[in-house]
């Protein structure tokens, strides 16, 4: 008997490779390929005046140097941008190789290619650039006072500006019987894969045929970018992501400048190029996120129902623009969560500064947004003195409203329509998981002991597995081994699980029969990438189509066969066999012999297949005309729109009553991804999220000086948590599947990360009695903080926040 | 990141690393665990022409316990001197210490002795040396030279060592019967360098909660520009080790001059090194 393996916490197949030190990342290839460093901008602004490269090519092992006079066709042109939308006014990206002017440290001028990484380094160090300086924009508020511009021709530094509305705010603000206003501020964070990004690119001028390997959670989007910039046919590159070290957003930005130049320099110099980034470089050479200014006026009833939600935000998008306004829109649509504003006008401007470029990092956005509204949520349960988690309930969208039209467009150009979630049930879950209505009397009992504590809530709802589409193609080898193909990548995830345990249910195989391949453009040419907690609700949903398509065939020819029907046979262990007669039976890799008419035995199990085996039809081609040879499927799913999956997070956080410092006591979890594959990937997913959620909210930032310099550029000064900083994570399911999709599945990549923020400012807020305004927040600035309110009094206005109730 | 290219030296003796240092002079720099080095090496930030690598050195890698010190010999990993017993015998606080040092990882490879020759604000071991009034042991070209721990700190990352010198070893002098210690120092991350720490020494005499303070020093991390020992005794002298700590405040505050930086103000260094040294008085009075 076959267990069932979907919803099994099946352990990770990849995970004694990976854990063994087998893995094979893009810097353990190419023993013998040349390797590039880069000459990167010290400055955040400036003219080039001149480069001169005279004392790296007297180095001795040096190749080549190239600058962006060097740079023919396509490739010198300016990088794409990737998602056009109708409200970016001022669509900048920047050069492979810097052009005349550099908009941020770390932007690469000058390309060494050497023997090795030292030497290229020991080259690189010989050039020098000259420089005439312009005004750096560094922050959000320079910005946008707009004196100095980051690019000339993007006026007042506004790259994109969007409002939406819903419904009618003005007069429902008017006529609200209170009125809140908060400014809030985020700062700067960044995904920090483990392994950085790296390219290796093999050039076959015989054939005029490039591969690349690339550290990517896209290989289909790098392929198709490599291909137009060097002006190869689609049919002449491949590119392939081997194991990566993690991605979290940043790899699905492409092309990167050196995902074009090392392909590049490879063809010209027809030799092996390899380029793997150094820790520095992607502090200031990759991407950011996270950054905005936001202003939430919000009017509300006596009970604290919403009546209209006013909410503008400003994004630091840094120097340019290559991913669109994909994190903007995501903040202001996902803002809302779980809660119907009744009325809702959002309106952003994306910013240029003269620091890393911004694209999505895991929350990609929500993160933002979820903080936004929790702390909007809180401010009025202050105003009012309901209870917290009590005004939340009372603005939730109901399950029987379902599905639930929010009048938006979202990411993915579609409606921001939930289409499942039970919040009242979520909510119910995470209060009972915390001890929601205890932690009253516990409060006042360390209060006693002269200890701080607080109790912090944030609900989000994320929109998960975005198409356009992802195939799977599943084939059945004459050994019972079963390939699994699918086109979009893997970063740790285990995609090679969980596809194998949704594959060994519909084929009815044994698990270990299952082999997975992602990301692999030879393998599976039409994907689109791993972002937006899409890999198992995308891949998942295909493959299953794939293997039912498999499944079908097989039947057949075992049902001809064995002279029955199809609906009398079933699969198990992988083998069909007739329900109830267990004798008449064959083997799955029988069948797959039998579905590939040979000429040629080349094995045993062959024989079978040879055209004087058996008997057969004489009238009847060995394929059929509405047939193909092999035992494989291939399709793929493609959605109408988002699914919609939910969670509710709550802490207890203890300040130090002297030095401020902030320790989380309880971190509790409610998540509801719909259906789930593997409990135990989908909980190592939300524990990895609120890890990465707890840096956001109490340890990372970037640190800009008004020059541009950021001074935290390594990981002794930028504050990644440890496992010693990251609490137990309590955590609680709750299946609400989608009716969208084959599987039922959600997306739950992201998840854990979006509402950590917003979490941990409401339980300090709690813990100190004061408004937390401003995020992430340390043990200096919090006890910062309590000197201001010390001096001000009992008086809560003090901070950047104003409350006013409407007359 | 690779370093620029240099020599690497690998000397087997003494003698010959002293040969080495010689010869090599101002472009040289001492290897020992390389946990502050090789990073500075890697992002270009110095570029010597010359490593000479003490590693391989016979006879640098003993702890010694004898009736007044702990001699540790310059290739004593961190982690070696934390779990010796014997030194924790006789003088708790270098565990107490060095259990504060980075992680696990970096104790197994980074040497106490060259913690102290790189003479970093935010290193834990250069205030150690200090409140044990250590004797340094320095050897080159013209000699051997022995360094009082106040003398030998000029400046942050600064010491009397010259470039052609080599710390040998530190003798941590052992406190007299009776002295409790306490280490206590509070790092954004566990194991990041302190945004302030406190080494104590507290001297007592009677028993039990009726004892009585007699004498209190404290040797600070990170809010300090050079390792400097405190007196406290004026502010505590006399009182019973059950009272509070509070009267320790002025004497701090004027000890101290924190710098900000981007991980904490200079108040909050300042509010933060007095409380640890209130809390590390009490923990060390407690700890009999």
């Amino acid at each position: 008997m076959t267990t069932r393996q979907f919803g099994a916490p099946v352990k990770r197949k990849e995970d004694p490779r990976l854990v063994t030190g087998n893995g094979r990342y893009v810097d353990d290839l190419g023993h013998d390929a040349w390797e590039a460093a880069f000459v990167r901008s010290p400055h955040a602004h400036a003219r080039i005046v001149d480069i001169d490269v005279d004392g790296a090519v007297d180095v001795d092992g040096v190749i080549a140097v190239f600058t962006h006079e060097d740079l023919d066709g396509p490739a010198g042109d300016r990088l794409p941008l990737l998602i056009p939308h109708p409200s970016i006014e001022a669509g900048r990206t920047g050069y492979a190789l810097a052009k005349d002017e550099v908009n941020h440290v770390g932007e690469a001028i000058v390309m060494v290619v050497a023997r090795d990484r030292y030497i290229a380094e020991d080259a690189a160090q010989r050039i020098v650039v000259t420089y005439e300086f312009l005004t750096p924009v560094v922050g959000i508020a320079t910005s946008r006072d707009g004196s100095d511009l980051v690019h000339d021709d993007a006026p007042g530094n506004v790259a994109a500006h969007l409002l939406q509305e819903v419904g009618n705010v003005e007069p429902a603000m008017a006529a609200a019987p209170h009125t809140l206003t908060l400014d809030l501020e985020i700062e700067r964070s960044a995904c920090m894969p483990m392994e950085g990004k790296g390219v290796h690119a093999h050039w076959d001028s015989d054939e005029q045929r490039m591969r690349i390997h690339s550290s990517t959670q896209t290989s289909t989007g790098v392929r198709a970018a490599v291909a137009a910039k060097l002006e190869l046919p689609l049919a002449q590159v491949e590119c392939i992501a081997p194991d990566v070290g993690g991605g979290f957003g940043v790899k699905i930005m492409h092309p990167w400048p050196e995902e074009v130049l090392v392909p590049w320099a490879a063809r010209r110099l027809d030799h092996d190029v390899k380029w793997t980034e150094d820790r520095r470089e992607h502090f200031t050479s990759s991407a950011h996120e996270r950054g905005q200014l936001q202003k939430v006026t919000v009017g509300f009833d006596d009970d604290g129902r919403l009546l209209a939600l006013d909410v503008k935000f400003w994004h630091d998008n840094g120097a340019y623009l290559p991913y669109g306004v994909i994190v903007p829109i995501i903040t202001a649509t996902q803002l809302l969560g779980p809660y119907k504003p009744q009325n809702y006008r959002v309106e952003f401007w994306s910013m240029y500064t003269n620091t890393v470029l911004v694209t999505p990092y895991r929350g990609a956005g929500r993160p933002q947004g979820c903080y936004a509204m929790e702390r909007t949520m809180d401010a009025i349960a202050a105003e009012l003195g309901i209870d917290r988690a009590e005004v939340r309930s009372r603005n939730f969208i109901q399950p029987e409203e379902m599905p639930y039209d929010q009048g938006l467009l979202f990411q993915d150009g579609r409606p921001l329509k939930y289409d499942s979630g039970d919040f009242p049930a979520s909510l119910a879950k995470l209060k009972a998981l915390v001890g929601w209505d205890d932690f009253a009397a516990y409060k006042k009992e360390a209060e006693a002991q002269g200890r701080k504590v607080g109790l912090g809530i944030g609900c989000y709802v994320e929109g998960t597995g975005v198409g356009p589409y992802e195939g799977g193609h599943v084939h059945v080898e004459t050994s019972g081994r079963v390939n699994v193909a699918t086109g979009l990548t893997t970063q740790g995830q285990g995609h090679q699980t969980i596809l194998a345990q949704i594959v060994a249910d519909e084929l009815g195989v044994s698990i270990d029969d299952v082999h997975v391949t992602t990301g692999d453009t030879r393998r599976m040419p039409y994907a689109v990438g791993t972002f937006a907690s899409r890999g198992a609700v995308m891949s998942g949903n295909a493959v299953a189509l794939a293997a039912r398509a498999v499944r079908a065939k097989a039947l057949r020819i075992a049902a001809d066969a064995l002279e029955v029907s199809e609906d009398d046979l079933q699969i198990e262990d992988g083998t069909i066999s007739v329900k109830g007669a267990p004798n008449a039976s064959i083997a799955l890799s029988t069948v797959a012999v039998m579905s590939n008419p040979l000429r040629y035995a080349f094995d045993e199990s062959a024989k079978a297949a040879t055209q004087f085996a058996g008997a057969f039809d004489p009238d009847k081609p060995p394929v059929a005309d509405d047939d193909e040879p092999g035992l494989e499927g291939k399709d793929f799913y493609s959605p109408t729109q988002a699914t919609f999956a939910n969670g509710m997070h709550a802490a207890i956080v203890e300040t130090d009553p002297v030095t401020a410092e902030i320790r989380i006591l309880r971190y509790c979890v409610i998540h509801d991804c719909g259906t789930v594959v593997n409990p135990m990937i989908v909980e190592g997913q939300v524990h990895g999220g609120v890890a990465q959620g707890i840096g956001g909210a109490l340890y990372e930032r970037m640190v800009y000086d008004e020059s541009g310099q950021l001074l935290n550029a390594s990981f002794m000064d930028f504050l990644m948590p440890y496992a010693s900083e990251v609490p137990h994570i309590e955590t609680d399911h709750l299946e609400t599947p989608s009716p969208l999709n084959p599987l039922g599945i959600k997306g739950a990549g992201e998840a854990g990360t979006i509402p950590v923020t917003a979490v941990i400012a409401s339980a300090i807020e709690d813990a100190e009695g004061f408004p937390i305004r401003s995020m992430p927040i340390s043990p200096t600035e919090l006890w910062d903080l309590r000197r201001q309110h010390a001096h001000a009094g009992a008086s809560p206005t003090s901070q950047t926040s104003t409350t006013e109730e409407s007359a | 990141m690779k370093p620029a290219p240099f020599v690497h030296h690998s000397p087997r003796t003494l003698d010959e690393t002293v040969a080495t240092l010689g010869e090599v002079g101002h472009d040289g720099k001492v290897l020992a665990g390389g946990q502050s080095l090789i990073p500075v090496l890697n992002m270009r930030l110095a570029q010597p022409a010359h490593l000479v690598d003490i590693n391989r050195v016979d006879g640098l890698d003993a702890v010694t316990v004898a009736d007044d010190f702990v001699r540790v010999g310059a290739t004593v990993r961190h982690a070696a001197l934390e779990r010796n017993d014997d030194a924790y015998a006789v003088l708790p606080l270098l565990r107490q210490a060095l259990r504060n040092v980075a992680h696990p990882a970096i104790r197994n490879r980074g040497t106490t002795v060259g913690s102290i020759a790189h003479a970093d604000a935010s290193g834990e071991m250069p205030s150690i040396a200090v409140l044990t009034n250590a004797v340094m042991e320095v050897v080159g070209p013209r000699g051997r030279r022995e360094v009082a721990a106040t003398d030998f700190f000029e400046g942050p990352l600064q010491t009397v060592l010259e470039a052609d010198e080599l710390l040998e070893a530190v003798r941590f002098g052992r406190f007299t019967p009776g002295t409790r210690t306490a280490f206590l120092e509070s790092a954004r991350r566990h194991g990041d360098y302190a945004l302030a720490g406190v080494a104590v020494a507290v001297d007592v005499s009677g028993d039990g909660g009726d004892a009585v303070v007699e004498r209190a020093r404290a040797a600070y991390v990170s809010v300090t520009d050079v390792p400097v020992v405190i007196d406290l005794s004026e502010a505590v002298a006399g009182q019973s080790i059950s009272s509070t700590w509070d009267a320790v405040e002025d004497l701090v505050q004027s000890g101290i001059a924190p710098e900000a930086d981007i991980h904490a103000s200079s108040d909050y260094r300042r509010m933060l090194a007095a409380e640890l040294t209130r809390r590390a008085l009490a923990t060390a009075v407690k700890e009999a």
